[in-house]
């Protein structure tokens, strides 16, 4: 496979870091592909724009950073100002349509999917945001399999929470279909 | 039992190691970007039957190490830039009593509180020379998961060889970057027990008394002998002495057990260092940058090469000289003004032919930085 280099980003406490967590570990755990995951500490960490990063390969992966992404994800105008202008020519932005107002035209496949709204509609929980946000990616990308996301959601989400992820993640992958 | 494929962060990594190696005491004070250590041994070191304590500062956590190794006890601790500061006269009663024990400084940017949450490698000669007075220790460190698991448990097996501290330098991205561990299997790495006395109770134990081999066999503090330990120069019974024999021999004791051992500490990684012309050598996160970019010149047929070092000391000034010889340019990587660099330039035939390409500015130095320092010194600008 041709090396992935992702940036999540949104603002803290949406949930980014997790999200890209979850999909490394299932690339690496359930996948048998290498995956790296980076994050920004710091002030950036609790509010204001933050960034997570997963590069996944089937090869070794050294420089463990993403200075270009080919995949970006920006959750709110705020990061999106900051990081837009990052992307890969020819990669992949997905914006959260409620959120991000797309300004500038890049030189990127740009989809403004409706995250939030369906979230807010069909859960009525913010908190599930970037599971939602993972299925919407696996089904515009297909990075991973959904299956192998579902694995690892249920070894790191606590009981009583796992359906109403599930379901965001459902979601997600029901919204990015055509 | 867990699966033995683990996608976690390097400080995790290095607390599976620690209880791996048999860990039984842990004692620190958490502070970025260390603080998984405390956190996760906080949960597992209970668990695997050993102690855990929060302490009031770090002077304190390397005391209480310090005690626990001398009850019979396996021990580490884990801090950053500031803390270690705070370790180092406790350190050196430590390198005097001769007391196994393991230190983590996943490194911050100094001096003082400098830069908690990003990326430096500016306690290189921290590690080295902290502690005051002529003395030798052993630091180690580590690029990506397995070898941090692999240096760490290193590092206990060496305190117990040698009945000293040895510090783990790690740093940020090493630690809080997650990637893949595969858990070696029990027995799957040689563990050093502690070389106990074999004098009964009853009988004259000597603790300062080195065998014919120069080890020193060690009997549980608190159990069947009496004994005194100091950080004051000592005779064979652990008693202050100043005199000039004693003084003399203890001092050569200290530095030859360790440094007359320098080859076999020396733990380090070759990639394509059989033709290479050009040299690259690194440690910690920046071996990882450095291995990019000798990746990628290789593909284009340049003959470049990295040595990537995991013993920093003692500094393994053989490997590094039988390595660069005939090198047209070496080029150290790290993130500090070059405290490994200028050990390279002391080790090699041809100091002038020794380059630094690094970055200071909390900011993990990436492959593009290394290749810009490599087109200056071929004089092609930036």
């Amino acid at each position: 496979m041709e090396r992935t280099r992702l940036v999540f980003s949104g603002s803290g406490g949406q949930g980014v870091i997790t999200a890209a967590i979850i999909l490394a570990e299932a690339a690496v755990l359930h996948e048998g592909l290498i995956a790296v995951q980076t994050q920004a500490y710091g002030a950036a960490a609790r509010g204001g724009a933050t960034r997570s990063e997963v590069i996944i390969s089937d090869e070794q992966i050294n420089y463990p950073k993403v200075t270009q992404p080919n995949i970006l994800v920006c959750l709110t105008q705020e990061s999106y100002n900051i990081f837009s202008g990052i992307i890969r020519p020819g990669g992949l932005l997905i914006t959260d349509k409620r959120y991000v107002k797309v300004k500038q035209k890049v030189d990127a496949v740009q989809h403004e999917m409706p995250i939030y709204e369906t979230v807010m509609e069909k859960i009525g929980k913010p908190i599930v945001l970037n599971i939602c946000m993972l299925g919407t990616l696996l089904g515009l990308t297909g990075i991973v399999k959904p299956e192998s996301i579902f694995k690892v959601l249920e070894t790191r989400i606590p009981e009583s929470f796992l359906e109403m992820n599930q379901n965001a993640l459902k979601l997600g992958l029901q919204i990015s279909q055509p | 039992m867990g699966s033995q494929v683990k996608f976690i962060q390097g400080n995790e990594v290095c607390v599976e190691a620690a209880l791996y190696a048999g860990l039984d005491f842990f004692a620190g004070y958490p502070i970025t970007p260390s603080t998984e250590i405390a956190e996760h041994l906080a949960y597992r070191l209970p668990q695997a039957g050993g102690k855990f304590i929060q302490m009031e500062d770090e002077i304190a956590s390397m005391c209480a190490i310090i005690g626990a190794s001398l009850t019979g006890q396996k021990v580490l601790t884990a801090t950053s830039g500031p803390g270690f500061s705070l370790m180092q006269e406790a350190l050196g009663y430590a390198v005097m009593a001769e007391i196994p024990c393991v230190i983590v400084n996943v490194q911050r940017g100094g001096p003082s509180t400098g830069i908690p949450t990003h990326i430096s490698q500016g306690d290189v000669n921290q590690a080295r020379w902290g502690t005051h007075g002529d003395h030798a220790i052993i630091a180690l460190t580590a690029s990506n998961h397995q070898d941090v698991f692999a240096m760490t448990v290193e590092a206990f097996n060496m305190a117990e060889t040698y009945r000293t501290p040895v510090v783990l330098l790690f740093d940020e991205v090493v630690g809080h970057m997650r990637e893949k561990l595969i858990l070696p299997q029990t027995n799957e790495i040689p563990l050093v027990k502690r070389l106990k006395t074999s004098v009964d109770g009853g009988v004259d134990y000597h603790p300062y008394l080195a065998r014919e081999d120069g080890r020193l066999p060690m009997s549980d503090f608190g159990g069947v002998h009496r004994y005194n330990v100091t950080g004051l120069y000592h005779d064979m019974w652990g008693f202050p002495s100043d005199n000039p024999k004693i003084v003399h021999g203890l001092l050569r004791h200290l530095v030859d057990k360790i440094e007359s051992n320098a080859d076999t500490i020396a733990r380090y990684k070759e990639h394509y260092l059989e033709d290479a012309k050009k040299v690259l050598i690194s440690y910690g996160a920046s071996a990882r940058s450095a291995l990019h970019v000798v990746n990628t010149l290789r593909q284009k047929g340049q003959k470049y090469g990295l040595l990537e070092l995991q013993t920093l000391w003692p500094f393994p000034h053989q490997v590094i000289r039988d390595r660069c010889n005939g090198a047209e340019h070496i080029i150290v990587v790290e993130m500090n003004l070059g405290q490994i660099c200028r050990e390279v330039k002391n080790a090699v035939d041809h100091p002038d032919r020794v380059f630094l390409a690094n970055r200071v500015d909390g900011v993990f130095i990436n492959p593009s930085d290394i290749r810009q320092t490599l087109r200056l010194i071929q004089g092609r600008g930036v």
